[in-house]
């Protein structure tokens, strides 16, 4: 039986909720970051794909450090988010910033295989029949990526899920607020007596991610059958 | 259709330096693998901007170094129908064929849906899916969606080389009617000489990212019947096909030719080789060939090493060819009667 107290349901809820934010914000920006890698010829274009790409090589814990330093009351951007009344350090939002820069990268490569896999005379026959770019990209683009578009959406999703080290130094490990699933598995591991309050959650985890990898290859079959 | 064309463009190691004025319907663009075709294509269409120079279709400048106008591909109006279909795949034949059709201003569309699935008899495939059509079905559609969008002119880029023999001559008629029944200017982009034939009445060559020559199908298929190892290709449209000992007759204006590779089709397009005519000053008394025609010369023109000959029999024409001796030793002039023997078994069905 899985030993959950009601700490360990409202991690798992926070930690499905944040990765399903996540994942949700960064969609719009991932594609739109795919589609200019895979078909935008423009000046830095290398700089800025190292840019995209820079979160996937760097440590979790930089990456946190930075958006504190970012975000935090005494941030670069501090002063401006308290002008506005918004607080996001400590908070779940924070764990959903981070989920989503850590993930990010993952998110674009993944569209962007999917889009550089169209062939290219299929945009080009859209362009020529009267569609301008941004038609081409509803009507053709997207719908012939959308495999790359569930994959990346899946790896972030999964990958949100597993966030740690940016998550606890921008959103703290507090029970019921920011602690999602491997903070709370992080602090029973700490304690001799919880072993089995954290196998209870790892089954959970495990749980989960079978249940997203089974919807994503559920999916992509439909959609290959589709095309 | 008018188009005015005198553009650079560097891709790499090629130069695409193409300078032409053309008018026409139906005009091709010949050349090798290489030369630049696509290219030309892809700097017409608006897929490709030239490094300098000036597009003018109609009057209209499409793109001017000097004066900053670039017109976007959308907004060119200039269909491509490429050699592979690059049909939609996520779409239906009929989603296909309405692509183009949706996004043109209602006052400019010419071609009506209905009148166009008739033309190209595509009734039938409307509901399906474009994966599972044939190679000459995935054509017509391709053609129909292309049309379906009223250019002012249409591109084919080797419309024809991703299809077999049969088919391709079976999807020709629906590729010229494009002109003759929409009223749609095409350039047809073709290595083959045959189907330059098929398609054009002006043709543009093109080598090595320029345009060498501009003249009309058939004198360049003149010019190079000498070089070429299947001669002159001569084109006939054959009716009123009956069985006679095995082989097929054809009605070829007021001539009848006897065809062993015909079929109960009632009509056909034929190919015939300049080489495979042989020339006789004066009627042979018998003779293995089931074909003999009265024919009177028009013309002799020199072809490389070759003389070629224009032929008139009957109410049709006729180029043959022949050594510079032979020419000699038949005393071919203008005006005098040969006789022209051609084996059964030396016509090929295209369609």
């Amino acid at each position: 039986m899985l030993a959950l107290t009601p700490a360990d349901y409202d991690a798992v809820g926070l930690s499905i909720k944040v990765a399903l934010t996540a994942m949700a914000v960064s969609l719009p920006f991932g594609i739109a970051f795919a589609y200019l890698l895979a078909f935008r010829d423009f000046k830095g274009k290398v700089l800025f794909e190292v840019a995209v790409n820079l979160p996937l090589t760097l440590p979790p814990v930089v990456i946190g450090y930075l958006l504190l330093r970012l975000l935090g009351k005494h941030g670069w951007l501090g002063p401006l988010l308290e002008a506005a009344g918004i607080r996001i350090i400590f908070t779940w939002k924070a764990a959903v910033i981070a989920s989503a820069v850590v993930g990010f990268p993952l998110l674009v490569r993944s569209i962007r295989i999917g889009m550089e896999s169209i062939d290219r005379q299929l945009i080009q026959a859209s362009r020529t029949l009267g569609a301008p770019w941004y038609d081409t990209l509803a009507t053709v683009i997207l719908p012939l990526s959308l495999h790359g578009i569930m994959a990346g959406s899946s790896l972030m999703f999964a990958r949100s899920l597993g966030e740690f080290g940016a998550t606890i130094i921008v959103a703290g490990n507090i029970p019921g607020v920011t602690q999602t699933i491997p903070l709370a598995i992080y602090e029973y591991a700490g304690s001799p007596t919880s072993e089995e309050m954290a196998m209870s959650l790892c089954v959970v985890s495990v749980a989960i991610s079978l249940v997203a990898l089974f919807l994503h290859e559920a999916l992509g079959k439909k959609l290959a059958r589709r095309n | 259709m008018e188009i005015r064309v005198d553009v650079k463009k560097r891709f790499g190691n090629f130069d695409m330096d193409a300078e032409f004025s053309v008018a026409g319907e139906r005009i091709g663009v010949f050349g090798e693998s290489g030369s630049g075709k696509s290219t030309l294509v892809g700097l017409l269409a608006g897929l490709h901007e030239p490094d300098r120079g000036e597009i003018v279709l109609d009057g209209d400048c499409l793109f001017s170094s000097g004066g900053r106008i670039n017109v976007s591909a959308e907004r060119r109006h200039i269909a491509i129908v490429f050699q592979q279909p690059s049909l939609f795949p996520h779409l239906s034949v009929r989603s296909n064929l309405l692509y183009g059709y949706k996004r043109r201003d209602v006052e400019h569309r010419s071609v009506g849906f209905e009148a166009l699935v008739d033309a190209l008899r595509l009734e039938g495939l409307l509901a399906r899916g474009v994966n599972n059509l044939s190679g000459g079905e995935k054509q017509r559609v391709a053609l129909g969606r292309a049309v379906l969008a009223s250019p002012r002119l249409l591109l084919m880029d080797e419309p024809l080389s991703a299809l077999g023999d049969g088919i391709k001559f079976q999807i020709i008629p629906f590729l010229r009617g494009v002109s003759e029944r929409f009223g749609i200017p095409f350039l047809f982009i073709s290595h083959s000489l045959v189907e330059m034939q098929m398609m054009a009445d002006k043709v543009l060559v093109v080598a090595g990212g320029r345009i060498t020559e501009q003249t009309t199908t058939d004198a360049l298929a003149r010019a190079r019947m000498g070089s070429s190892p299947i001669g002159y290709i001569n084109l006939l449209r054959l009716a009123s096909a009956r069985r006679i000992d095995g082989l097929f007759a054809y009605k070829w204006g007021r001539e009848e030719l006897l065809i062993s590779a015909g079929s109960d089709e009632p009509e056909g397009i034929f190919e015939l080789s300049s080489k495979d005519i042989i020339l006789f000053k004066r009627h042979p008394e018998a003779i293995s060939a089931r074909n003999l025609l009265k024919c009177t010369v028009a013309n002799t023109f020199p072809a490389g090493n070759r003389i070629g000959t224009e032929l008139v029999c009957g109410d049709e024409k006729l180029v043959a060819e022949m050594t510079n001796q032979a020419a000699t030793e038949l005393e071919m002039k203008e005006g005098c009667e040969i006789f022209a023997a051609i084996k059964a078994s030396a016509f090929r069905r295209l369609d």
